[in-house]
């Protein structure tokens, strides 16, 4: 098993915000446009750095969505910032419309999804938006793992021409990956080869399931790990590279399983490779308070749960 | 005036294309469509900076058009060409399959002219907002334009964008309602009455300009030269046009009933006796 250390943990969120910075300074074209959640989406960064190019829009979503679609017209590179909740299921129509089926070149970027927000609860606990963005036709999905991968990924965005979700979070979490990796959209990231099982993860879960490998591994179970940071457009030839020397998979990921990674894995090995799977995910229900560990036990996303669905899946094959 | 003249000709041949557009694909809307042209024949042929044919996306160096209120694509698609956007002979094609001139206007199939898909109403003044700050950022000192209907204008969206112009002082932006008071349920008076809409906007703190004569082509053109000389002074400006819905059917005026339906063929034959050929059917 190979090992992966880190020396601190950080929140994917401000990988984004330092993304955006040092974007700033790269592209006079890229623009920020944020619904009074500034300092949440660590954008101040940004905004004091290029005020002429971040535009505050008030609690008001669905306009900063439009303004957006319109920027682009003339050149720019919007990233608009808000909660995972506010950025998709509440703007939807706008985005569906004004930017996704007018190919407008919106950077789409989404705080404190899933669970993991904690304390504000359902209201404010989106587990729907991964499923809500990668309908829509000419989306591209990316939820990266960790703080130095949201920092790449918020990089590499700007020069994709086309509409892009970015999804990240609050929590401090392992920032395990290289400061100065490459991020390629649509690119699978292997972190570990193994031959019984695929733990295919994104976003908060690929840690957890290097830790689920490595109490595996003390088990017997030599499992192979996928980082899938970009759920559209899905990387089809690692996925059934690896299916097809594992011949079963778990998905993990911090969403629904309607709609989630899972989904798309699923899709992919009914018409490729038909597999057993298992799904780390939420079944069908809404979040609540709590912090962002006591939430990631009560509905099934810790290691545990990696590790429990593994050894039900090597039994199915 | 010749060009006046010629102006006008247009308003009655672009009456013929709407009205032949709907009919022979029995779905579209006239109504509005029929409403609005002066305003589309006075924006294209005398009001915007535009380079027809050479449109891109961008538009940089031209003054640029939003349609918020995207059912009335049959008067926008006419009046584009008619102005050069794509061939005349094009319009034959509205909403048929395979077609650039979908039911409601889109980017996606690369119609010269349109630069954002409207339909789904509220959105278009939040997008000609963004259009207008991305001409501030780039120096340019082109005008954005933008068309509402006032139906639409019971979206939310509408007065967050609303807002938003006042507050940041988006002031190189005209916004048009056509303020023909129906909607497909009825009258906006009726539906959800706007009240005082000269006061709303100018509690939001916008520069309101009223055009009773919507359907008049020189005060159209009047209101516009009106409304540019408040450009640049730290407002949005909007032009409350009053306008008939139908206008130059008879039957098709006074009543909301042909918002959203075509004329069979012997309405059709009805409303062409009524509009003489000036340029030549598509």
């Amino acid at each position: 098993m190979k090992k992966y250390t880190y020396t601190e943990k950080k929140d994917t969120r401000s990988g984004f915000g330092a993304g955006l910075l040092e974007l700033g300074k790269q592209n006079n074209q890229v623009v920020a446009l944020c619904a009074d959640l500034t300092g949440s989406l660590k954008m101040d960064a940004f905004e004091k750095e290029f005020p002429d190019r971040f535009f505050q829009v008030g609690i008001a979503e669905a306009n900063m969505m439009g303004i957006a679609a319109g920027l682009t017209i003339g050149g720019k590179i919007p990233f608009t910032g808000t909660f995972a909740n506010f950025s998709t299921g509440r703007v939807y129509d706008q985005i569906r419309q004004s930017i996704a089926y007018s190919d407008k070149n919106v950077k789409i970027c989404a705080s404190h999804a899933g669970l993991t927000l904690g304390e504000d609860g359902a209201t404010h606990q989106i587990l729907e938006d991964i499923g809500l963005m990668k309908m829509l036709p000419n989306m591209v999905v990316i939820n990266p793992c960790d703080f130095n991968q949201t920092k790449a990924a918020t990089i590499a965005i700007a020069k994709h021409h086309g509409p892009v979700y970015l999804r990240f979070g609050r929590p401090s979490v392992p920032n395990f990956t290289a400061p100065d990796q490459t991020f390629e959209i649509g690119k699978a990231v292997m972190l570990n080869e193994g031959k019984d099982v695929s733990i295919i993860a994104t976003g908060h879960l690929v840690w957890k399931a290097l830790e689920a490998a490595e109490q595996l591994a003390e088990k017997g179970i030599n499992a192979e790990v996928i980082n899938i940071h970009t759920i559209k457009p899905l990387d089809e030839e690692a996925i059934l590279k690896s299916v097809s020397k594992t011949k079963c998979v778990v998905t993990a990921e911090e969403h629904q399983m309607n709609g989630g990674l899972g989904d798309s894995v699923a899709q992919l090995l009914a018409r490729k490779l038909p597999s057993p799977q298992e799904f780390v995910a939420v079944n069908d229900s809404f979040g609540e308070s709590g912090t962002p560990d006591e939430l990631m036990k009560k509905y099934g996303l810790d290691t545990v749960n990696i590790v429990a669905a593994v050894e039900k899946v090597i039994k199915r094959k | 005036m010749p060009k006046m003249d010629e102006m006008k000709r247009l308003c009655t041949q672009v009456r013929r294309d709407i009205v032949r557009m709907v009919h022979a694909v029995n779905s579209g809307h006239p109504g509005g469509s029929l409403g609005c042209v002066e305003f589309f024949v006075a924006l294209y042929g005398d009001i915007l900076r535009h380079e027809p044919s050479k449109f891109n996306m961008d538009g940089k160096n031209e003054d640029l058009f939003f349609l918020s209120n995207g059912h009335i694509s049959p008067v926008y698609y006419s009046v584009l060409a008619h102005n050069g956007y794509f061939p005349v002979s094009e319009l034959n094609t509205f909403r048929k399959l395979n077609t650039r001139l979908q039911g409601h206007p889109t980017t996606h199939e690369g119609l010269p002219g349109i630069r954002i898909a409207s339909g789904s109403l509220g959105q278009g003044m939040s997008v000609a907002i963004g259009a207008a700050l991305s001409k501030k950022l780039n120096k340019e000192t082109n005008i954005v334009y933008s068309l509402h209907g006032d139906g639409e204008l019971q979206e939310g969206q509408i007065w967050e964008a609303a807002m938003y112009a006042a507050a940041k002082k988006v002031d190189n932006y005209i916004a048009t309602v056509d303020y023909n008071g129906r909607q497909i349920d009825g009258d906006v008076d009726k539906v959800l009455p706007l009240g005082n809409l000269k006061a709303k906007f100018e509690a939001f703190g916008w520069t309101v300009l009223e055009n009773p004569h919507g359907n008049d082509l020189e005060q159209v053109i009047a209101s516009f030269k009106l409304a540019q000389t408040h450009l640049g002074k730290g407002k949005p400006i909007v032009i409350l046009m009053k306008t008939e819905m139908g206008m130059g059917v008879d039957y098709m005026m006074g009543t909301h009933k042909w918002h959203g339906s075509a004329p069979n063929d012997e309405q059709l034959k009805k409303a062409l006796e009524q509009l003489p050929v000036t340029l030549g059917d598509y």
